[in-house]
């Protein structure tokens, strides 16, 4: 087996195409900048007989040109990827490669994108977003990771080698190296770690234990900021003061101080975070139970099957994840992951708290909210079922942001080797990992550190597109 | 005003109090007092042992009465050893037990003995405010004109192609943490293994003297996450202010672009940035951390790295007190200087 070269044979085609596409595209986007300081609009030329016509001015034509470069590069990035699964395996070099692990990806994301557009009228906020070209990247950027993390976790599929396995003679080899053994995957596409392990395996699955923690422990995050912050709002006085000092305090710590203290083995011997989980877990259930309450109280059938539901299932969760007490036995968190979860909710919710906290003394000024009042409508109504909703837009922004920095607090303990066991795959282990040898050997901490960008950039530019969606209503 | 401030004092006084008994909690749990005795004594103590080596330092009494010691409201402990040596909290080695002060904590201006560096606490504490101050001095420097220039840049044509390039270039480096920017700046800059070998990959020679080569890209690092969220705030805030009236009214007297935003737009622009660039300090503070570890710059990051990684009490509660009075005295600044600023707000 030969060392793959990045582009193979194809790149002998395609390489100096993309590179001229790429100058030719940087060339477009700074000269249409420049054009546009010296010419401000499309020139408008009066004709002889007083109708006036706009010529296609410098600004115009810098702007086509960009488009099109942009096409072309597209089409260039997406021709080594056709390439690499068209052509046998080695061909296309280690892009295509990788490509081809993608596949199952590739074919998810233009099945979503395809359905997503076709019904886009039909979708409310989530069909506005694909009018939205920041936001159409940012879901895409983002639905790209959810898939690689569901199809290797369900199917084993895009994951070369097992993320543990060490194979001897590939101890910080570069990418492509060939693997010396029989019947596994012939390459190690990413060069192997210090641990001569897989360092593309190492990536993908690392994405699994990201896009599982990240999105719920910000959900839970949400559920404690509003529960404490919609009252402290809408009550004000006494609790107010109290709760927002309490959030303050939280906030004040340094939050790596905070994970210190929380997430050492010794504090987790001691029990303290499995009582924080405890308290921090009632927080959903507390929150769906007053929700429903609240709403068809009128209805006692309606009420007792809604809250004895939610009791029944959260309270099973409940025992399961914050106690490890399932009586089933079907639901147990490993102790690593339960801690880094509660700590990461712990440091989220104060400013969910704050948030929510603003909002709700801005609209509990609001016409309905006072119309509410008058019908004689109790006060967790009003917060939960007034007030709430009419949050939303800001909140859904929020929750998008707050999910991808969830995301870089999670790369901040593995960073520290906090929390997760040290051979654990996620993002932020693997480059604390591979920054002990950087200078020398750069490829094992790249990819994972390029992978957590990928994943909080197109969190933030989902988040900025739909905002620009939900001002336009 | 006054009594503002005042009251904003007296919130920080309790605050840090707080806080500080919570940081003394959790680091006198007894298995975090177990782990001290052993990397401090002897790894296979025994229990007995371990029980004894606290008892001797005074580790095994109340938390509470341990917090009034370290705050010097509570007399410091003393005890007699078996051959009739009298030890206590505030009696320094080849002291004279009866010259030793009653109580020795942070009132008295006794900051504590860093079990990790065998040094006074305080001492510890100044030398590593200083280098990391240096560090945050430059982070400064490079971090608030690059971010107004391009917020300005982008606000003052919202929509233009300038403004998407710039938004997109601000949204690329808040979603780029610190252990990111810095493992990519120094693969590309510093290895072997690219070649280009522009920059040091560590910054430990920058604690004596700080040049070009060593202190660039911890100092880029730490920059370039702060400034997409500072630039965005002030895009937001140039946008703003140029799009109300009296911009208005001055295009169609005829001002010249230029000198709309320079003379008419900039000042008005640049009150909300204030409070987000102090704002914004705390957070460095968290990139400090992760950029001291990662560069082996060894100042006050690095140092709260190592105290909380080896449970030094005393330590650990004077970084934390430390980092407090920032968080808030920089909240403080802000809100005061908002006010200054901008003379259409009261504070009651």
């Amino acid at each position: 087996m030969d060392t793959l070269t990045w582009t193979g044979t194809l790149g002998t085609v395609l390489d100096p195409i993309t590179f001229f596409v790429a100058i030719a595209f940087a060339v477009a986007v700074v000269a249409q900048i420049v054009v546009s300081f010296v010419t401000l609009d499309d020139r408008i030329a009066i004709n002889a007989d007083g109708t006036a016509t706009r010529g296609a001015g410098l600004a115009h034509l810098a702007g086509r040109a960009v488009l099109i470069l942009l096409l072309a590069l597209i089409g260039c990035v997406a021709a080594y990827v056709v390439g690499g699964i068209v052509m046998p395996h080695g061909q296309a070099g280690i892009v295509g490669a990788i490509g081809k692990r993608f596949l199952p990806v590739w074919i998810a994301l233009i099945v979503t994108f395809g359905l997503s557009i076709a019904f886009k009228r039909k979708l409310g906020l989530y069909g506005k977003l694909m009018d939205s070209t920041v936001g159409m990247i940012g879901f895409g950027m983002v639905m790209f990771w959810v898939y690689t993390a569901l199809f290797t976790a369900g199917f084993d599929w895009i994951a070369t080698h097992d993320a543990l396995n060490q194979i001897s003679g590939l101890k910080n080899k570069v990418p492509g190296t060939p693997v010396p053994e029989e019947g596994l995957y012939p390459h190690y596409l990413l060069g192997g770690d210090n641990l001569a392990r897989d360092v593309f395996s190492r990536m993908i699955k690392g994405s699994w234990i990201v896009v599982q923690i990240a999105p719920l422990a910000t959900a839970f995050a949400f559920m404690v900021g509003i529960t404490l912050g919609l009252p402290a709002g809408y009550y004000g006085g006494r609790l107010d003061t109290f709760l927002s000092f309490l959030a303050n305090l939280i906030l004040a710590f340094p939050v790596i101080l905070l994970f210190y203290l929380l997430v050492t083995p010794e504090i987790v011997n001691s029990g303290l975070p499995k009582y924080m989980a405890g308290v921090l877990f009632l927080f959903p259930i507390v929150f769906l139970v007053i929700l429903y309450q609240s709403r068809f109280f009128t209805q006692p059938a309606k009420r007792n099957l809604y809250v004895a539901l939610v009791v029944l299932i959260g309270g099973w969760i409940y025992l399961g994840v914050a106690w490890d007490a399932d009586p089933t036995g079907l639901i147990a968190v490993p102790p690593g992951v339960l801690v880094v979860f509660v700590s990461v909710v712990f440091v989220n919710a104060p400013t969910v708290f704050r948030i929510v906290r603003g909002l709700a003394l801005d609209i509990k000024t609001r016409d309905y909210v006072a119309a509410a009042q008058t019908r004689g409508e109790g006060p967790w109504y009003i917060m939960l079922w007034e007030i709430l909703p009419n949050a939303r837009g800001p909140l859904i922004v929020d929750f998008c942001l707050r999910i991808g920095y969830t995301t870089i607090l999670l790369g901040t303990l593995g960073f520290f080797g906090l929390g997760l066991p040290p051979e654990s795959p996620d993002w932020g282990s693997t480059i604390n990992d591979g920054r002990r040898l950087l200078s020398a050997y750069p490829h094992p901490a790249l990819p994972p550190a390029l992978a957590l960008m990928s994943l909080v950039l197109g969190l933030n530019l989902l988040a900025d597109g739909l905002r620009e969606e939900s001002l336009r209503d | 005003m006054l009594s503002f401030i005042l009251r904003r004092l007296g919130v920080m006084v309790l605050t840090i109090l707080c806080l500080t008994l919570i940081v003394f909690i959790l680091t006198n749990l007894y298995p975090n007092l177990e782990k001290l005795a052993k990397t401090q004594g002897n790894m296979r103590m025994s229990d007995t042992e371990v029980t004894a080596w606290l008892g001797d330092r005074g580790y095994d009494r109340p938390t509470l009465t341990k917090y009034g010691e370290w705050l010097g409201v509570v007399p410091g402990w003393t005890r007699t050893d078996a051959d009739g040596r009298v030890r206590g909290r505030c009696i320094d080695p080849g002291m004279d037990p009866d010259d030793a002060p009653r109580r020795c904590g942070v009132l008295q201006g006794d900051w504590g003995y860093s079990t990790v560096f065998k040094e006074d606490a305080a001492t510890i504490i100044g030398k590593r405010l200083l280098l990391t101050g240096k560090l945050m001095l430059w982070v400064l420097i490079v971090m608030v004109p690059a971010s107004l220039i391009v917020g300005v840049l982008a606000g003052m044509r919202e929509g233009s192609k300038l403004d998407r390039t710039l938004s997109t270039g601000s949204i690329i480096t808040t979603a780029t943490p610190e252990y990111v920017s810095g493992v990519i700046f120094i693969a590309l800059f510093a290895s072997s293994a690219v070649g280009l070998r522009w920059f040091k990959g560590t910054a430990t020679s920058a604690m004596d003297d700080a040049n070009f080569a060593n202190f660039t890209l911890p100092v880029l690092t730490i920059a370039l996450y702060g400034m997409g969220y500072i630039a965005r705030m002030t895009r937001a805030s140039m946008a703003e202010v140029m799009t109300s009236q009296y911009i208005r009214t001055a295009r169609l007297k005829g001002v010249s672009f230029r000198n709309i935003v320079m003379k008419h737009a900039l000042r008005n622009a640049l009150i909300a940035p204030f409070t987000v660039i102090m704002l914004q300090i705390p957070w460095l503070l968290n990139g400090v951390v992760i950029v001291e570890t990662l560069f082996n710059y060894k100042g006050f990051g690095w140092t709260l790295v190592q105290a909380a990684g080896n449970n030094d009490i005393e330590l650990l509660l004077g970084v934390s007190v430390v980092s407090v009075i920032v968080v808030l005295i920089t909240q403080l600044i802000s809100d005061v200087g908002y006010v200054f600023l901008n003379p259409r707000i009261r504070i009651s």
